[in-house]
Protein backbone atom coordinates (compact mmCIF):
# COMPACT_ATOMS: atom_id res chain seq x y z
CA UNK A 1 0.00 0.00 0.00
CA UNK A 2 1.29 3.07 -0.68
CA UNK A 3 -0.08 7.05 -1.16
CA UNK A 4 0.70 9.72 -3.70
CA UNK A 5 -0.14 13.12 -2.29
CA UNK A 6 -0.95 16.03 -4.76
CA UNK A 7 1.02 18.84 -3.72
CA UNK A 8 -0.52 22.19 -3.73
CA UNK A 9 1.96 25.40 -4.60
CA UNK A 10 2.56 27.57 -6.49
CA UNK A 11 5.84 26.84 -7.94
CA UNK A 12 8.08 29.07 -5.57
CA UNK A 13 6.25 27.66 -2.14
CA UNK A 14 4.25 24.74 -1.13
CA UNK A 15 0.91 25.62 0.24
CA UNK A 16 -0.28 24.61 3.95
CA UNK A 17 -3.03 22.15 2.56
CA UNK A 18 -0.68 19.64 1.21
CA UNK A 19 0.79 19.35 5.26
CA UNK A 20 -2.85 18.78 6.42
CA UNK A 21 -3.28 16.18 2.93
CA UNK A 22 -0.30 14.59 4.11
CA UNK A 23 -1.83 13.79 7.62
CA UNK A 24 -4.62 12.17 6.08
CA UNK A 25 -1.95 9.73 4.31
CA UNK A 26 -0.59 9.02 7.22
CA UNK A 27 -4.15 8.04 8.59
CA UNK A 28 -4.35 5.38 6.04
CA UNK A 29 -0.61 3.97 6.26
CA UNK A 30 1.99 2.85 4.52
CA UNK A 31 4.37 4.87 2.10
CA UNK A 32 3.25 8.41 1.28
CA UNK A 33 5.15 10.26 -1.83
CA UNK A 34 4.31 13.74 -3.17
CA UNK A 35 3.95 14.46 -6.49
CA UNK A 36 5.20 18.58 -7.42
CA UNK A 37 3.69 19.05 -11.18
CA UNK A 38 4.87 22.66 -11.83
CA UNK A 39 7.15 24.93 -13.88
CA UNK A 40 10.72 25.91 -12.11
CA UNK A 41 9.09 24.58 -9.27
CA UNK A 42 12.17 23.03 -7.56
CA UNK A 43 11.71 25.52 -4.63
CA UNK A 44 8.62 24.18 -3.86
CA UNK A 45 9.81 20.62 -4.83
CA UNK A 46 12.41 21.18 -1.61
CA UNK A 47 10.09 22.42 0.57
CA UNK A 48 7.92 18.96 -0.43
CA UNK A 49 11.24 17.43 0.89
CA UNK A 50 11.19 18.66 4.11
CA UNK A 51 7.92 17.60 5.16
CA UNK A 52 7.86 15.36 8.12
CA UNK A 53 6.78 11.39 6.90
CA UNK A 54 7.44 11.41 3.38
CA UNK A 55 9.25 9.02 1.40
CA UNK A 56 10.15 10.60 -1.97
CA UNK A 57 9.03 13.21 -4.12
CA UNK A 58 8.37 13.21 -7.64
CA UNK A 59 8.82 16.38 -9.33
CA UNK A 60 7.11 17.00 -13.27
CA UNK A 61 9.00 20.54 -13.98
CA UNK A 62 7.79 21.15 -17.54
CA UNK A 63 6.15 24.61 -19.13
CA UNK A 64 3.31 22.50 -19.60
CA UNK A 65 2.00 22.27 -16.11
CA UNK A 66 3.11 26.22 -15.22
CA UNK A 67 -0.98 27.24 -14.43
CA UNK A 68 -1.56 22.94 -13.49
CA UNK A 69 -4.36 23.46 -16.15
CA UNK A 70 -6.47 19.88 -15.01
CA UNK A 71 -6.30 18.87 -18.78
CA UNK A 72 -2.46 18.43 -18.37
CA UNK A 73 -2.47 17.39 -14.99
CA UNK A 74 -4.78 14.82 -14.73
CA UNK A 75 -3.20 12.88 -17.72
CA UNK A 76 0.07 13.19 -15.92
CA UNK A 77 -0.98 11.85 -12.30
CA UNK A 78 -3.33 9.12 -14.23
CA UNK A 79 0.06 7.71 -15.61
CA UNK A 80 2.08 8.29 -12.05
CA UNK A 81 -0.76 6.55 -10.22
CA UNK A 82 0.01 3.25 -11.98
CA UNK A 83 2.44 2.45 -8.86
CA UNK A 84 0.41 3.88 -6.04
CA UNK A 85 -3.27 2.39 -4.21
CA UNK A 86 -4.23 5.94 -2.90
CA UNK A 87 -4.28 9.25 -4.66
CA UNK A 88 -4.95 12.18 -2.37
CA UNK A 89 -5.37 15.86 -3.02
CA UNK A 90 -6.37 18.72 -0.39
CA UNK A 91 -10.38 19.62 -1.40
CA UNK A 92 -9.31 22.55 -2.58
CA UNK A 93 -10.25 24.69 -6.37
CA UNK A 94 -7.41 22.90 -7.53
CA UNK A 95 -7.95 19.69 -6.08
CA UNK A 96 -11.38 20.04 -6.51
CA UNK A 97 -10.18 20.81 -10.53
CA UNK A 98 -8.18 17.96 -11.10
CA UNK A 99 -9.17 15.07 -8.89
CA UNK A 100 -12.27 14.17 -10.53
CA UNK A 101 -10.59 14.12 -13.75
CA UNK A 102 -8.25 11.66 -12.65
CA UNK A 103 -10.80 9.18 -11.48
CA UNK A 104 -12.41 9.03 -14.63
CA UNK A 105 -9.56 8.83 -16.40
CA UNK A 106 -8.24 5.58 -13.98
CA UNK A 107 -12.40 4.39 -13.90
CA UNK A 108 -12.55 5.42 -10.37
CA UNK A 109 -14.83 6.63 -8.28
CA UNK A 110 -13.53 9.70 -6.26
CA UNK A 111 -14.35 10.26 -2.56
CA UNK A 112 -14.71 13.39 -2.21
CA UNK A 113 -13.92 15.94 0.60
CA UNK A 114 -12.70 13.00 3.31
CA UNK A 115 -12.91 14.20 7.26
CA UNK A 116 -11.83 10.87 8.64
CA UNK A 117 -10.05 7.73 7.67
CA UNK A 118 -11.55 4.29 8.90
CA UNK A 119 -9.56 1.76 6.88
CA UNK A 120 -7.43 1.68 3.78
CA UNK A 121 -10.92 1.59 1.75
CA UNK A 122 -13.87 3.32 4.57
CA UNK A 123 -14.07 7.01 4.73
CA UNK A 124 -16.12 9.35 6.33
CA UNK A 125 -17.06 12.23 3.96
CA UNK A 126 -19.73 15.30 4.89
CA UNK A 127 -22.97 15.31 2.22
CA UNK A 128 -26.18 17.31 2.46
CA UNK A 129 -24.44 20.84 3.96
CA UNK A 130 -22.73 18.47 6.67
CA UNK A 131 -26.04 17.50 8.23
CA UNK A 132 -25.10 14.44 7.33
CA UNK A 133 -21.98 12.61 8.00
CA UNK A 134 -21.59 9.27 5.20
CA UNK A 135 -19.53 6.14 6.04
CA UNK A 136 -18.63 4.57 2.66
CA UNK A 137 -16.83 1.81 1.32
CA UNK A 138 -14.87 1.83 -2.00
CA UNK A 139 -13.99 -0.87 -4.12
CA UNK A 140 -12.26 0.11 -6.73
CA UNK A 141 -9.04 -0.86 -7.26
CA UNK A 142 -7.43 2.42 -6.45
CA UNK A 143 -8.80 4.86 -4.05
CA UNK A 144 -8.99 8.77 -5.38
CA UNK A 145 -9.82 11.07 -2.78
CA UNK A 146 -9.74 14.58 -1.98
CA UNK A 147 -9.48 15.71 1.91
CA UNK A 148 -10.83 18.47 4.20
CA UNK A 149 -8.28 20.06 5.41
CA UNK A 150 -9.87 20.99 8.42
CA UNK A 151 -10.29 17.96 9.63
CA UNK A 152 -6.30 17.23 9.91
CA UNK A 153 -3.76 18.70 11.84
CA UNK A 154 -0.83 19.79 9.46
CA UNK A 155 2.22 17.71 9.96
CA UNK A 156 5.34 19.15 10.24
CA UNK A 157 6.60 20.78 7.62
CA UNK A 158 10.51 20.44 8.26
CA UNK A 159 12.60 17.69 10.26
CA UNK A 160 11.69 15.13 7.00
CA UNK A 161 14.02 13.75 4.17
CA UNK A 162 13.16 12.86 1.30
CA UNK A 163 14.43 11.68 -1.91
CA UNK A 164 13.67 14.05 -5.22
CA UNK A 165 13.40 12.11 -8.09
CA UNK A 166 12.41 14.00 -11.66
CA UNK A 167 10.18 13.00 -13.99
CA UNK A 168 10.44 13.45 -17.44
CA UNK A 169 6.52 12.75 -18.88
CA UNK A 170 5.17 15.84 -20.39
CA UNK A 171 1.40 15.42 -21.14
CA UNK A 172 -0.08 18.69 -23.50
CA UNK A 173 -3.65 17.51 -24.14
CA UNK A 174 -3.39 21.23 -25.60
CA UNK A 175 -7.20 21.91 -25.54
CA UNK A 176 -7.09 24.35 -22.93
CA UNK A 177 -4.84 27.21 -22.37
CA UNK A 178 -3.90 29.81 -19.27
CA UNK A 179 -4.86 33.90 -19.72
CA UNK A 180 -3.98 35.26 -16.41
CA UNK A 181 -5.03 35.54 -12.70
CA UNK A 182 -6.28 38.16 -10.67
CA UNK A 183 -5.56 36.98 -6.94
CA UNK A 184 -6.64 39.04 -3.98
CA UNK A 185 -3.24 40.80 -2.80
CA UNK A 186 -4.11 41.45 0.90
CA UNK A 187 -1.80 41.17 4.17
CA UNK A 188 -3.91 39.58 6.15
CA UNK A 189 -3.65 35.42 6.45
CA UNK A 190 -5.89 33.07 4.09
CA UNK A 191 -9.78 32.46 5.30
CA UNK A 192 -8.60 28.94 5.20
CA UNK A 193 -5.30 29.25 7.73
CA UNK A 194 -6.08 31.92 9.83
CA UNK A 195 -6.57 31.34 13.36
CA UNK A 196 -8.81 34.02 13.71
CA UNK A 197 -11.29 35.00 10.97
CA UNK A 198 -14.47 38.21 11.12
CA UNK A 199 -17.45 37.04 8.78
CA UNK A 200 -20.04 39.60 7.75
CA UNK A 201 -23.39 38.80 5.96
CA UNK A 202 -26.67 40.31 4.90
CA UNK A 203 -26.49 42.54 7.59
CA UNK A 204 -23.79 44.54 6.65
CA UNK A 205 -26.29 46.18 4.31
CA UNK A 206 -23.17 46.98 1.88
CA UNK A 207 -19.54 46.22 0.87
CA UNK A 208 -18.41 49.49 2.38
CA UNK A 209 -19.24 48.41 5.53
CA UNK A 210 -16.91 45.61 5.50
CA UNK A 211 -14.15 47.92 6.48
CA UNK A 212 -15.50 48.05 10.07
CA UNK A 213 -14.60 44.15 9.75
CA UNK A 214 -11.33 44.67 8.11
CA UNK A 215 -10.10 47.25 10.88
CA UNK A 216 -11.16 45.08 13.88
CA UNK A 217 -9.66 41.90 11.74
CA UNK A 218 -6.37 44.02 11.31
CA UNK A 219 -5.93 44.37 15.06
CA UNK A 220 -6.58 40.62 15.79
CA UNK A 221 -4.78 39.56 12.82
CA UNK A 222 -7.76 37.65 11.41
CA UNK A 223 -8.83 37.05 7.92
CA UNK A 224 -12.32 38.49 6.65
CA UNK A 225 -15.00 35.87 5.41
CA UNK A 226 -18.47 36.56 4.18
CA UNK A 227 -21.60 34.57 4.16
CA UNK A 228 -22.84 33.39 0.37
CA UNK A 229 -25.91 36.14 1.16
CA UNK A 230 -23.12 39.15 1.29
CA UNK A 231 -21.83 37.57 -1.90
CA UNK A 232 -24.96 37.19 -3.37
CA UNK A 233 -25.58 40.66 -2.52
CA UNK A 234 -22.83 42.26 -4.43
CA UNK A 235 -21.29 43.27 -0.91
CA UNK A 236 -17.68 41.45 -1.58
CA UNK A 237 -16.47 38.60 -3.87
CA UNK A 238 -17.16 35.01 -3.92
CA UNK A 239 -13.46 34.22 -2.79
CA UNK A 240 -14.38 35.78 0.68
CA UNK A 241 -17.54 32.87 1.22
CA UNK A 242 -17.51 30.40 3.71
CA UNK A 243 -19.73 27.97 3.46
CA UNK A 244 -20.66 24.46 1.72
CA UNK A 245 -20.27 25.83 -1.83
CA UNK A 246 -17.39 28.26 -0.30
CA UNK A 247 -14.07 27.57 1.75
CA UNK A 248 -14.67 25.10 4.65
CA UNK A 249 -12.61 26.79 7.72
CA UNK A 250 -12.40 25.82 11.78
CA UNK A 251 -10.56 28.74 13.11
CA UNK A 252 -10.00 29.10 17.04
CA UNK A 253 -12.34 32.37 16.78
CA UNK A 254 -14.86 33.09 14.45
CA UNK A 255 -17.01 35.63 14.68
CA UNK A 256 -20.55 35.87 12.65
CA UNK A 257 -21.59 39.08 12.40
CA UNK A 258 -25.26 40.20 10.70
CA UNK A 259 -25.14 36.51 10.13
CA UNK A 260 -28.67 34.34 10.42
CA UNK A 261 -27.11 31.27 9.95
CA UNK A 262 -28.12 29.76 7.05
CA UNK A 263 -27.97 25.79 7.03
CA UNK A 264 -25.46 26.21 3.81
CA UNK A 265 -23.17 28.75 6.09
CA UNK A 266 -23.18 26.58 9.57
CA UNK A 267 -21.97 23.64 7.06
CA UNK A 268 -18.71 25.70 6.25
CA UNK A 269 -17.50 26.77 10.09
CA UNK A 270 -19.13 25.19 12.32
CA UNK A 271 -16.29 23.08 13.53
CA UNK A 272 -14.53 26.47 14.77
CA UNK A 273 -13.35 26.12 18.39
CA UNK A 274 -15.48 29.20 18.92
CA UNK A 275 -18.33 30.60 17.59
CA UNK A 276 -18.75 34.55 18.31
CA UNK A 277 -22.60 35.51 17.07
CA UNK A 278 -23.40 39.40 16.89
CA UNK A 279 -26.92 39.76 15.36
CA UNK A 280 -29.95 42.25 16.44
CA UNK A 281 -32.21 38.70 15.73
CA UNK A 282 -32.03 37.21 18.97
CA UNK A 283 -33.73 33.95 17.04
CA UNK A 284 -31.37 34.14 14.52
CA UNK A 285 -30.11 30.59 14.01
CA UNK A 286 -26.53 32.04 14.11
CA UNK A 287 -27.09 31.63 18.45
CA UNK A 288 -27.60 27.79 18.28
CA UNK A 289 -24.20 27.19 17.32
CA UNK A 290 -22.46 30.07 19.28
CA UNK A 291 -20.42 30.08 22.35
CA UNK A 292 -21.03 33.66 22.89
CA UNK A 293 -24.20 35.48 21.61
CA UNK A 294 -24.25 39.46 21.75
CA UNK A 295 -27.84 41.09 20.76
CA UNK A 296 -27.29 44.13 19.27
CA UNK A 297 -26.89 46.13 16.13
CA UNK A 298 -24.18 45.60 14.44
CA UNK A 299 -23.43 49.20 13.85
CA UNK A 300 -23.03 50.31 17.42
CA UNK A 301 -21.25 46.59 18.29
CA UNK A 302 -18.43 46.70 15.67
CA UNK A 303 -16.99 50.80 16.58
CA UNK A 304 -17.57 49.26 20.19
CA UNK A 305 -15.38 46.14 20.06
CA UNK A 306 -13.11 48.17 17.42
CA UNK A 307 -12.41 50.44 20.19
CA UNK A 308 -11.68 47.87 22.62
CA UNK A 309 -9.17 45.85 21.46
CA UNK B 1 -24.40 25.55 -31.50
CA UNK B 2 -25.73 23.08 -29.62
CA UNK B 3 -26.11 23.25 -26.05
CA UNK B 4 -26.43 20.95 -23.72
CA UNK B 5 -27.40 21.23 -20.01
CA UNK B 6 -27.72 18.33 -17.30
CA UNK B 7 -29.93 19.11 -14.33
CA UNK B 8 -30.59 17.06 -11.03
CA UNK B 9 -33.40 16.32 -8.68
CA UNK B 10 -32.37 17.43 -5.46
CA UNK B 11 -33.97 17.89 -1.57
CA UNK B 12 -34.79 21.65 -1.36
CA UNK B 13 -31.54 23.86 -0.32
CA UNK B 14 -34.20 25.18 2.36
CA UNK B 15 -34.20 21.71 3.98
CA UNK B 16 -32.51 19.93 6.55
CA UNK B 17 -32.15 16.57 5.75
CA UNK B 18 -31.34 14.30 7.99
CA UNK B 19 -30.61 10.63 8.77
CA UNK B 20 -33.07 8.10 8.85
CA UNK B 21 -32.59 6.69 13.22
CA UNK B 22 -31.57 2.88 11.82
CA UNK B 23 -28.77 5.10 10.35
CA UNK B 24 -28.91 3.52 6.61
CA UNK B 25 -29.20 6.46 4.61
CA UNK B 26 -30.93 10.14 4.86
CA UNK B 27 -34.47 10.24 5.31
CA UNK B 28 -36.06 11.90 1.84
CA UNK B 29 -40.03 11.13 2.69
CA UNK B 30 -41.74 14.18 2.40
CA UNK B 31 -39.02 16.46 1.34
CA UNK B 32 -39.80 19.56 -1.12
CA UNK B 33 -37.54 18.28 -4.38
CA UNK B 34 -36.31 20.95 -6.27
CA UNK B 35 -33.98 21.20 -9.48
CA UNK B 36 -30.03 21.81 -8.12
CA UNK B 37 -29.31 25.29 -7.49
CA UNK B 38 -26.14 24.89 -9.51
CA UNK B 39 -27.98 23.56 -12.14
CA UNK B 40 -30.44 26.41 -12.69
CA UNK B 41 -27.75 28.59 -12.90
CA UNK B 42 -26.46 26.40 -16.07
CA UNK B 43 -30.02 26.23 -17.85
CA UNK B 44 -30.14 30.03 -17.30
CA UNK B 45 -26.39 30.40 -18.83
CA UNK B 46 -27.61 28.06 -21.73
CA UNK B 47 -31.13 29.89 -22.33
CA UNK B 48 -29.11 33.35 -22.37
CA UNK B 49 -27.21 32.11 -24.84
CA UNK B 50 -30.04 30.78 -26.98
CA UNK B 51 -31.26 34.74 -26.72
CA UNK B 52 -27.99 36.34 -27.93
CA UNK B 53 -29.20 33.92 -30.94
CA UNK B 54 -25.61 32.31 -30.10
CA UNK B 55 -26.99 28.89 -28.92
CA UNK B 56 -29.26 27.27 -31.81
CA UNK B 57 -30.48 24.78 -29.35
CA UNK B 58 -30.50 23.61 -25.78
CA UNK B 59 -31.24 20.41 -24.54
CA UNK B 60 -31.94 19.79 -21.00
CA UNK B 61 -30.33 16.16 -19.55
CA UNK B 62 -32.15 14.58 -16.29
CA UNK B 63 -30.53 11.11 -14.81
CA UNK B 64 -32.90 9.46 -12.34
CA UNK B 65 -36.62 7.46 -11.99
CA UNK B 66 -39.72 9.01 -13.53
CA UNK B 67 -40.22 12.03 -10.95
CA UNK B 68 -36.66 13.98 -12.17
CA UNK B 69 -39.34 14.76 -15.43
CA UNK B 70 -40.03 17.39 -13.08
CA UNK B 71 -37.14 19.10 -12.93
CA UNK B 72 -36.59 18.75 -17.21
CA UNK B 73 -40.33 20.43 -17.26
CA UNK B 74 -38.69 23.23 -15.06
CA UNK B 75 -35.77 23.48 -17.48
CA UNK B 76 -38.16 23.51 -20.29
CA UNK B 77 -40.11 26.07 -18.43
CA UNK B 78 -36.74 28.32 -18.30
CA UNK B 79 -36.09 28.50 -21.81
CA UNK B 80 -34.54 24.62 -22.81
CA UNK B 81 -35.91 23.55 -26.14
CA UNK B 82 -36.34 19.78 -25.46
CA UNK B 83 -35.37 17.53 -22.72
CA UNK B 84 -33.84 13.49 -22.01
CA UNK B 85 -34.36 11.77 -19.26
CA UNK B 86 -31.95 8.56 -18.88
CA UNK B 87 -34.28 6.06 -16.16
CA UNK B 88 -32.99 5.24 -13.53
CA UNK B 89 -33.59 3.41 -10.13
CA UNK B 90 -32.52 4.94 -7.17
CA UNK B 91 -28.82 7.00 -6.44
CA UNK B 92 -26.33 7.08 -9.29
CA UNK B 93 -22.84 7.89 -8.79
CA UNK B 94 -20.83 10.79 -10.21
CA UNK B 95 -18.75 8.12 -12.64
CA UNK B 96 -21.65 6.83 -13.76
CA UNK B 97 -23.64 9.48 -14.55
CA UNK B 98 -20.67 11.68 -16.42
CA UNK B 99 -20.79 8.03 -18.34
CA UNK B 100 -24.07 8.60 -19.20
CA UNK B 101 -23.83 12.22 -20.17
CA UNK B 102 -20.91 10.90 -22.33
CA UNK B 103 -23.05 8.65 -24.26
CA UNK B 104 -25.81 11.42 -24.50
CA UNK B 105 -22.80 13.82 -25.84
CA UNK B 106 -22.04 11.27 -28.44
CA UNK B 107 -25.35 11.46 -29.81
CA UNK B 108 -26.12 14.99 -29.63
CA UNK B 109 -23.00 16.40 -30.47
CA UNK B 110 -23.31 19.58 -28.00
CA UNK B 111 -20.63 22.11 -28.71
CA UNK B 112 -20.91 22.87 -24.97
CA UNK B 113 -21.94 20.86 -22.12
CA UNK B 114 -22.79 22.81 -19.29
CA UNK B 115 -23.23 21.40 -15.56
CA UNK B 116 -23.60 22.92 -11.88
CA UNK B 117 -20.76 22.39 -9.94
CA UNK B 118 -21.82 20.75 -7.46
CA UNK B 119 -25.02 18.86 -6.49
CA UNK B 120 -26.35 20.30 -2.94
CA UNK B 121 -27.00 16.93 -1.82
CA UNK B 122 -23.90 14.34 -2.38
CA UNK B 123 -21.42 17.65 -2.16
CA UNK B 124 -19.29 15.82 -4.89
CA UNK B 125 -18.36 18.42 -7.17
CA UNK B 126 -16.90 16.08 -9.70
CA UNK B 127 -18.94 14.84 -12.69
CA UNK B 128 -18.17 17.99 -15.29
CA UNK B 129 -14.48 17.05 -14.35
CA UNK B 130 -15.25 13.20 -14.93
CA UNK B 131 -17.30 13.89 -18.43
CA UNK B 132 -14.16 16.05 -19.41
CA UNK B 133 -12.39 12.94 -19.23
CA UNK B 134 -13.87 10.43 -20.87
CA UNK B 135 -14.92 12.65 -23.85
CA UNK B 136 -11.31 14.18 -23.90
CA UNK B 137 -13.31 18.02 -23.93
CA UNK B 138 -11.47 20.84 -21.88
CA UNK B 139 -13.11 21.73 -19.07
CA UNK B 140 -13.88 25.75 -17.19
CA UNK B 141 -15.20 24.74 -13.73
CA UNK B 142 -16.43 26.97 -10.88
CA UNK B 143 -17.48 29.39 -13.83
CA UNK B 144 -18.14 33.34 -13.08
CA UNK B 145 -17.78 34.30 -16.73
CA UNK B 146 -18.52 32.49 -20.14
CA UNK B 147 -18.02 34.25 -22.97
CA UNK B 148 -17.79 32.38 -26.64
CA UNK B 149 -15.57 33.69 -29.24
CA UNK B 150 -13.73 32.91 -32.05
CA UNK B 151 -14.85 29.09 -31.30
CA UNK B 152 -13.25 28.85 -28.33
CA UNK B 153 -14.38 29.32 -25.08
CA UNK B 154 -13.36 32.19 -22.71
CA UNK B 155 -13.93 31.06 -19.13
CA UNK B 156 -13.57 33.10 -15.40
CA UNK B 157 -13.14 30.74 -12.86
CA UNK B 158 -13.46 31.17 -9.12
CA UNK B 159 -10.61 29.85 -7.58
CA UNK B 160 -9.29 30.14 -3.77
CA UNK B 161 -7.72 33.34 -3.77
CA UNK B 162 -9.62 34.95 -6.13
CA UNK B 163 -9.96 34.09 -10.03
CA UNK B 164 -8.36 32.70 -13.31
CA UNK B 165 -9.34 33.42 -16.71
CA UNK B 166 -8.78 30.16 -19.07
CA UNK B 167 -9.53 29.25 -22.86
CA UNK B 168 -11.03 25.95 -23.87
CA UNK B 169 -11.06 24.79 -27.50
CA UNK B 170 -14.70 24.01 -28.36
CA UNK B 171 -16.13 21.61 -27.90
CA UNK B 172 -16.10 22.11 -23.67
CA UNK B 173 -17.13 21.87 -20.71
CA UNK B 174 -18.32 24.51 -18.38
CA UNK B 175 -19.18 24.06 -14.62
CA UNK B 176 -21.04 26.86 -12.66
CA UNK B 177 -20.77 29.01 -10.13
CA UNK B 178 -22.88 31.19 -8.30
CA UNK B 179 -21.58 34.43 -9.48
CA UNK B 180 -22.33 33.47 -13.33
CA UNK B 181 -25.74 34.72 -13.71
CA UNK B 182 -28.99 34.88 -11.85
CA UNK B 183 -31.37 32.81 -12.39
CA UNK B 184 -34.86 33.96 -13.87
CA UNK B 185 -38.32 32.61 -12.61
CA UNK B 186 -40.63 31.07 -14.79
CA UNK B 187 -43.92 32.10 -15.95
CA UNK B 188 -46.72 30.65 -16.05
CA UNK B 189 -47.39 30.88 -19.95
CA UNK B 190 -43.80 29.24 -19.97
CA UNK B 191 -44.47 26.20 -17.87
CA UNK B 192 -47.70 25.50 -19.48
CA UNK B 193 -45.86 25.52 -23.14
CA UNK B 194 -42.94 23.13 -21.36
CA UNK B 195 -45.31 20.58 -20.63
CA UNK B 196 -45.43 20.47 -24.78
CA UNK B 197 -41.91 20.53 -25.29
CA UNK B 198 -40.68 16.96 -26.07
CA UNK B 199 -38.82 14.48 -23.62
CA UNK B 200 -37.16 11.70 -24.75
CA UNK B 201 -36.38 8.69 -21.89
CA UNK B 202 -33.03 6.51 -22.35
CA UNK B 203 -31.66 3.77 -20.53
CA UNK B 204 -28.53 2.71 -19.48
CA UNK B 205 -28.75 -0.10 -21.36
CA UNK B 206 -29.84 1.92 -24.66
CA UNK B 207 -26.99 3.55 -24.35
CA UNK B 208 -24.45 0.60 -23.17
CA UNK B 209 -23.77 2.31 -19.51
CA UNK B 210 -22.75 0.06 -16.66
CA UNK B 211 -24.26 2.39 -13.98
CA UNK B 212 -22.77 -0.65 -11.19
CA UNK B 213 -22.02 1.40 -7.92
CA UNK B 214 -18.27 1.85 -6.74
CA UNK B 215 -18.98 3.05 -3.20
CA UNK B 216 -21.24 1.24 -0.17
CA UNK B 217 -22.81 3.48 2.40
CA UNK B 218 -22.16 1.78 5.59
CA UNK B 219 -23.79 4.15 7.51
CA UNK B 220 -25.15 7.88 7.68
CA UNK B 221 -25.19 9.80 11.00
CA UNK B 222 -25.86 13.30 12.00
CA UNK B 223 -22.58 15.03 12.84
CA UNK B 224 -21.23 15.95 16.23
CA UNK B 225 -23.84 18.73 17.47
CA UNK B 226 -22.54 21.84 18.71
CA UNK B 227 -24.51 23.34 22.34
CA UNK B 228 -25.52 26.94 22.33
CA UNK B 229 -23.64 28.70 24.58
CA UNK B 230 -24.21 32.25 26.54
CA UNK B 231 -25.75 35.35 25.32
CA UNK B 232 -23.43 38.26 26.56
CA UNK B 233 -24.92 41.80 27.88
CA UNK B 234 -22.02 43.62 26.34
CA UNK B 235 -19.51 44.27 23.96
CA UNK B 236 -17.25 44.71 26.82
CA UNK B 237 -18.35 41.37 28.43
CA UNK B 238 -17.98 39.82 24.89
CA UNK B 239 -14.18 41.18 24.77
CA UNK B 240 -13.82 39.58 28.45
CA UNK B 241 -14.94 36.40 28.37
CA UNK B 242 -12.69 36.19 25.25
CA UNK B 243 -9.79 37.42 26.52
CA UNK B 244 -10.10 35.63 29.84
CA UNK B 245 -12.34 32.73 29.47
CA UNK B 246 -12.42 31.39 26.10
CA UNK B 247 -8.41 33.06 25.94
CA UNK B 248 -8.58 32.69 21.93
CA UNK B 249 -7.41 36.86 22.21
CA UNK B 250 -5.37 38.61 24.02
Amino acid sequence: MSTLVIAEHDNSSLKAATLNTVAAAAAIGGDIDILVAGSDCSAAAEQAAQVAGVNKVLVADNAVYANQLAENMSLLIAEVAADYSHILAPATTSGKNIMPRVAALLDVGQISDIISVESDDTFKRPIYAGNVIATVQSSDSKKVITVRGTAYDAVAAEGGSATIEAISAVHDAGISSFVGEEVAVSDRPELTAADIIISGGRGMQDGENFKMLESIADKLGAAVGASRAAVDAGFVPNDMQVGQTGKIVAPDLYIAVGISGAIQHLAGMKDSKVIVAINKDEDAPIFQVSDYGLVADLFNALPELDAML
Amino acid sequence: MKVLVAVKRVADANVKVRAKADGTDVDLNNVKMAINPFCEIAVEEAVKLKEAGIATEVIAVSIGNKSCQEQIRTALALGADRGIQVETDGEVESLAVAKLLKAVVEKESPDLVILGKQSIDSDNNQTGQMLGALTGMPQGTFASELVLEDGKAKVTREIDGGLQTIILNMPAIVTTDLRLNEPRYASLPNIMKAKKKPLDVLTPAELGVDIAPRLTILKVEPPAERQAGIKVESVAELVDKLKNEAKVIS
